[in-house]
């Protein structure tokens, strides 16, 4: 079950649905009764700038005509590379792309989810494979239209003593999931995994994490944060399986909500499956609302409720971007939550 | 400066103010005294416009300005400051960040030029040194972490930087060493001038010593029961409040 093996066959029938144990809360076959035409070959004009132009060595381009990529990092090299999903129009995109980094390289992979205003689909499989101490940065900003349909999974295999930092932002779409699964066979791998969703109007967000250590010694901390308004929903699920063996691991996940108004929701289902021993293993969920007493001691010094508002919630979902290295795209997504404060408050 | 009349207020549908009435001239320093309970936070969140806290009946006005038709962030620009006898943590929110953006805003309020961050910054620091507060405990969120001694002292530091016309100080005392006493009063004192008036609640005698008031009120069961000069908190230092809670 799953958009990719629709959008190949054109058959609904294999779109995942709310019977689905792992997308119960993002439902695509009650959503969906008919799948878009394919797009065709885009032409180039209309694609404009992506958020991290002028910041990367190379980008590639997953569109109608460009359905796949391949990214190979050789050893000992240092690499900043764009990924721009371009979607336009009601047309589907059913996309890939492979991703190697090589033993010692390093690549910041800043990647971008741009649609337009169509009800297009688009499905993106992402494979990651890090050779042992090689080191990943992904960041990805998902800028979809309200009403388009984005499904993102990106699996990543890290080798012994590798390094995996995600942050992913996104403002979600009518529907859509970001999701990402990681294995730790090697010993010692390292993985961040941090995210924030800003939603509005009907927007849907699902951010889904897997992460499963093999190794020994493996670390993983985890922090998502989710601010929800109007009618909007996000969905949360993170899972950590320790498996036999992999003693020694240590993990940390956080997911924390606010809810902004009555009709937005926040689901959340964070899992710890713990086979090992001697392991370190916590997490923590919250979902809530603003504090009123802080608002009022805000507004007792002169600030006027909006921006109190906004200084409150800004500050609530910096934290979930602060452990971006790459400064240029820190600074982007900072603009992004900025700009995100600016129409929705 | 300030003028209060008759006031009523009720939480919850519970009376707690039962007609108030209390007058601080441009100026002075009033203390306000009086037994746990008694509404002595209530009165300061009423005339600072905290919701839940309703008015029924008599009037509350700052420099001739009616307060009680105004939102609580309209009060403070007019120049209402209340130092928190609990102050709240703002999560995330570095100190200067979140001062600035409040003196900003009132700048704004009154249709007067922003700060820049250069001046902003000399007056924070020059404040800061005086109340013996670590520059660098700035950075961090506001009263995050911080001890109950050192939320009081950063309460003043925020009046010093707003410049309000008109100070509640709701025990600012509570949880102060003997040095921190001092150096907060100080701060207070340094603070007083012909057109800034002041409201200090409090329970000891000590704060008073430091903090000379003009007047001194009791108030006991929602009201001002008794006034006098400094030589009443004294007396009251002696006494308790036994004679007013049978009044009351
Ligand atoms: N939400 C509420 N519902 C009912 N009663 C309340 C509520 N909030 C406060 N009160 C009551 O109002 C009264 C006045 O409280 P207030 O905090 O103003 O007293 P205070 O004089 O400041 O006392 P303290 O010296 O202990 O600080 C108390 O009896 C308190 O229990
Ligand atoms: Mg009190």
């Amino acid at each position: 079950m799953s958009l990719s093996a629709a959008l190949e066959t054109g058959d609904v029938g294999l779109l995942p649905s709310r019977r689905d144990e792992d997308w119960r809360w993002t439902d695509l076959r009650g959503l969906l009764r008919v799948l878009p035409p394919r797009a065709l070959k885009a032409s180039v004009a209309t694609w404009g700038e992506g958020p991290f132009a002028g910041l990367v060595d190379e980008t590639l381009v997953l569109a109608g005509g460009a359905e796949t990529a391949s990214l190979h990092v050789p050893e000992g090299v240092t690499q900043t590379i764009a990924l721009r999903v371009i979607s336009r129009g009601d047309t589907a995109l059913q996309a890939s792309a492979t991703i190697r980094v090589d033993a010692g390289s390093k690549l910041v992979l800043m990647e971008s989810y741009e649609g337009d205003a169509g009800a297009y689909v688009t499905s993106v499989d992402l494979n990651f494979e890090l050779e042992p101490g090689a080191r990943l940065e992904r960041v990805a900003l998902a800028m979809d239209g309200a009403d388009g349909v984005l499904v993102s999974k990106a699996v990543a295999v890290l080798g012994g003593g590798a390094t995996f930092t995600q942050t992913l932002a996104t403002s979600g779409a009518r529907r859509q999931r970001l999701e990402t699964s990681v294995d730790h066979p090697g010993a010692g791998a390292n993985v961040h995994l941090n995210g924030v969703y800003l939603l509005t109007g009907k927007r849907h967000a699902d951010l889904t994490t897997t992460v499963r250590h093999m190794g020994v010694d493996g670390q993983t901390r985890q922090l998502t944060k989710g601010v929800v308004r109007d009618q909007a929903r996000g969905v949360f699920q993170g899972r950590i399986i320790v498996e036999e063996g992999a003693d020694r691991t240590e993990a940390r996940m956080g997911h924390h909500a606010l809810v902004l108004s009555d009709k937005a929701e926040v689901d959340a289902k964070p899992e710890l499956l713990i086979h090992a021993d001697d392991v370190q293993c916590a997490h923590g969920n919250t979902i809530g609302a603003l504090d009123e007493e802080a608002l009022f001691y805000m507004a007792q010094r002169g600030l006027p409720d909006g921006v109190a508002r906004t200084l409150l919630v800004a500050a609530f979902v910096s934290e979930a971007i602060e452990g971006v290295q790459h400064d240029g795209a820190r600074a982007v997504l900072e603009a992004w939550i900025a700009k995100a404060m600016e129409v929705s408050l | 400066m300030l003028k209060i009349n008759n006031l009523h207020a009720e939480v919850d549908g519970k009376e707690i103010l039962k007609g108030l009435s209390l007058e601080v001239p441009a100026g002075e320093v009033h203390a306000i005294m009086g037994p746990n309970g008694a509404g002595k936070s209530t009165l300061s969140y009423v005339l600072t416009g905290r919701s839940g806290y309703e008015v029924t009946e008599g009037t509350a006005s700052l420099d001739g300005a009616d307060l009680l038709s105004l939102d609580a962030s309209e009060r403070a620009t007019k120049g209402l400051f209340l130092s928190f006898q609990y102050p709240l943590e703002i999560a995330g929110v570095p100190a200067l960040t979140f001062i600035r953006s409040a003196l900003n805003a009132q700048l704004k309020a009154r249709g007067e030029d922003e700060i820049k961050a250069p001046e902003f910054l000399k007056r924070a620091r020059a404040q800061a040194a005086a109340l013996k507060i670590d520059f660098d405990m700035l950075k961090r969120p506001l009263n995050v972490g911080f001890s109950g001694g050192e939320k009081k002292r950063m309460e003043i530091f925020q009046a010093a930087m707003l410049s309000p016309r008109f100070l509640i100080l709701d025990e600012t005392d509570s949880g102060l060493d003997i040095d921190a006493l001092k150096i907060v009063s100080e701060g207070v004192n340094a603070m007083r001038a012909p057109d800034r008036s002041m409201l200090v609640i409090t329970h000891y005698q000590r704060l008073l010593d430091y903090i000379k008031p003009d007047r001194v009120h009791v108030l006991a069961a929602g009201r001002i029961v008794q006034s006098g000069g400094p030589e009443l908190a004294l007396e009251l230092e002696r006494e308790g409040y036994d004679k007013y809670a049978r009044a009351a």
